[in-house]
């Protein structure tokens, strides 16, 4: 990563009403990088949520910045190009989807850019395909499955060409064949190159991320690889945060005495690592 | 039972009418109802109910469509007929006469040509949502009352509302069945009791759909806002209406039959 970051939050502070004490977002300081995963994680309340929205400036910091390839929130000339760089996709895509038939409401937001009608209609369809949902174009929404929605609320965020995707909880209402359908989009925007930040409560999720930060009262309190962050099995449940199961088998087998390497925290890795431990001790 | 409700009772199709363009559509509709009231002559008529039903058999739109639209409409029928049939004045005897009540010729023939009149204006007007999705209807309209944003009235936004508006009622229809649902969970009686016990039912579905719908109009201003949305200045459209040279025959032809009949009034 040796170009500068695209997402930069520095000494973010942020409250939702300036005569209360507390602050939602208390001193954050991050940054996104070109092309990078990054999951959020942390309990309810801890200012995940909020954090998120600074980055596309729906809220504006009180104290500190974020710049968006170099571009400050705060600047209103900007705001339109921040909007279509950072897109944003939240919980419930009932809630997100505007118009009655899917290729309309993917293109609303180049329709509200001013994208010439041509370009409107070769930008939709390739952001259709990459999310999966081109041969339900002309459906109506709420004929849809879950996952379907919320993959045509990622359509019509990419439909822009954003460099960055914030997903703020994407997942959190489907059930797991729609998240798992929304997991294979996120990959596929990867490989094209998008970076992405995933606010998230699953563990899983978080796993396939680069980089792993979480939150807690409004603090950054833990950053690294998904190995290094979920392996400190009980600072995490400090946090009130569930820890991967390979993880938990892990620890515990170690604290029954077992030798298991460090950083196990998927099935596979975990597997594998029993598998060596199995075939290592004399039958 | 709630998800029976259709708005709009759109019926998908490929046919001349069906491609039409919406804005030539609603003209003509306009133009329709104006012509059903000038020429109120049987002759007229006569010929309207046959233009309606060469447009239907064009649309290829089953019969039994057009009862269902006039079922509602049937008291309104046979209120307007009995009122024509009763207080339309006539020169000489009357057929019928009782009390107060006399029938003359001139009731009789002002109350047929008042029913199916209102028939006609029916199922002309049904006809244009048959064969045109709201969305397009939408956009027609909006086209159409464009001129009027000159005058500050605000076109783009309330093509939006409604566009929204269609947009959630089966959303906000599958929630007032999940909460009626929960509701009946907890003990509540929403089917049966009096008149106003039922009312009182009501109580506790509509207020956690009102919240309900706040909060996703909360979310969904946030999401819009998400992508760029800054009202109708310097939008584009995915979808531009075009009046084809197949639409300005149509209009051609139309306008021709619609001559027709209101040339039969001076007859």
């Amino acid at each position: 990563m040796n170009t500068k970051p695209m997402l930069q939050v520095r000494d973010l502070h942020f409250r939702y009403d300036p005569e209360q004490p507390t602050y939602a977002v208390n001193g954050v300081s991050m940054e996104v990088h070109r092309g990078e995963f990054v999951a959020v994680l942390g309990a309810n309340g801890c200012g995940k949520s909020t954090l998120a929205k600074h980055l596309n400036a729906i809220l504006l910091p009180e104290t500190g910045t974020v710049l968006v390839e170099g571009m400050d929130t705060r600047e209103e000339d900007h705001l339109y190009d921040i909007r279509q760089k950072v897109g944003m996709v939240f919980q419930n895509p009932d809630n997100q989807i505007v118009a009655t038939i899917v290729e309309e409401d993917v293109a609303f937001a180049l329709e509200n850019l001013g994208v010439p009608t041509p370009e409107i209609r070769t930008r939709i369809d390739e952001a259709m395909k990459m999310a999966g949902i081109y041969d339900k174009k002309d459906k109506a929404p709420y004929k849809l499955s879950g996952g379907q929605k919320q993959r045509v609320a990622i359509a019509g965020v990419i439909a822009m060409r954003p460099d960055c995707l914030v997903l703020d909880e994407a997942t959190a209402m489907l059930d797991p064949r729609g998240r798992a359908q929304v997991m294979q989009t996120i990959r596929t925007l990867r490989a094209a190159g998008i970076s992405i930040v995933s606010i998230t409560h699953y563990m899983e999720e978080a796993a396939q991320a680069d980089r792993v930060l979480v939150m807690n009262q409004g603090k950054i309190v833990m950053e690294g690889t998904p190995e290094e962050v979920f392996s400190q099995t009980e600072r995490l449940k400090s946090y009130h945060l569930d820890v991967p199961q390979a993880a938990e088998l892990r620890d515990q087998l170690v604290a029954a005495g077992l030798p298991m390497p460090e950083n196990v925290i998927t099935p596979e890795a975990c597997a594998e690592a029993l598998f060596q431990l199995l075939q290592g001790s004399p039958a | 039972m709630l998800r029976d409700i259709t708005i709009g009772q759109h019926f998908p199709g490929n046919s001349i009418l069906h491609r039409c363009d919406p804005r030539l559509k609603i003209v003509m509709t306009i133009a329709y109802i104006v012509v059903l009231f000038v020429a109120s002559n049987p002759l007229g008529i006569l010929l309207s109910l046959a233009l309606l039903a060469l447009l239907y058999s064009l649309a290829k739109i089953p019969y039994r469509l057009i009862l269902k639209s006039l079922k509602p409409i049937v008291p309104i029928v046979i209120f307007t007929a009995v009122l024509n049939l009763f207080f339309m004045g006539g020169e000489g005897e009357p057929l019928f006469h009782w009390w107060l009540l006399s029938i003359y010729a001139e009731g009789i023939r002002y109350a047929i040509l008042m029913s199916v009149r209102v028939i006609a204006l029916i199922a002309g007007t049904s006809l244009l949502t048959y064969t045109t999705s709201p969305i397009v209807l939408t956009d027609a309209i909006e086209s159409l009352l464009r001129p009027l944003e000159k005058v500050h009235f605000p076109v783009h936004e309330l093509a939006m509302m409604m566009t929204i508006a269609l947009r959630f009622i089966p959303t906000l229809i599958e929630e007032t069945e999940k909460i009626m649902n929960a509701q009946k969970a907890r003990g509540a009686k929403l089917d049966n009791g009096k008149f106003t016990e039922r009312i009182h039912a009501l109580i506790p579905i509509l207020i956690p759909l009102f919240i309900s719908a706040f909060r996703r109009a909360d979310e969904l201003a946030m999401a819009m806002e998400c992508r760029c949305y800054h009202g109708g200045q310097g939008r584009t459209r995915l979808k531009v209406l075009r009046f084809t040279r197949q639409d300005g025959l149509c209009a051609l032809a139309m306008a021709a039959m619609l001559a027709v009949i209101v040339a039969t009034r001076f007859l």
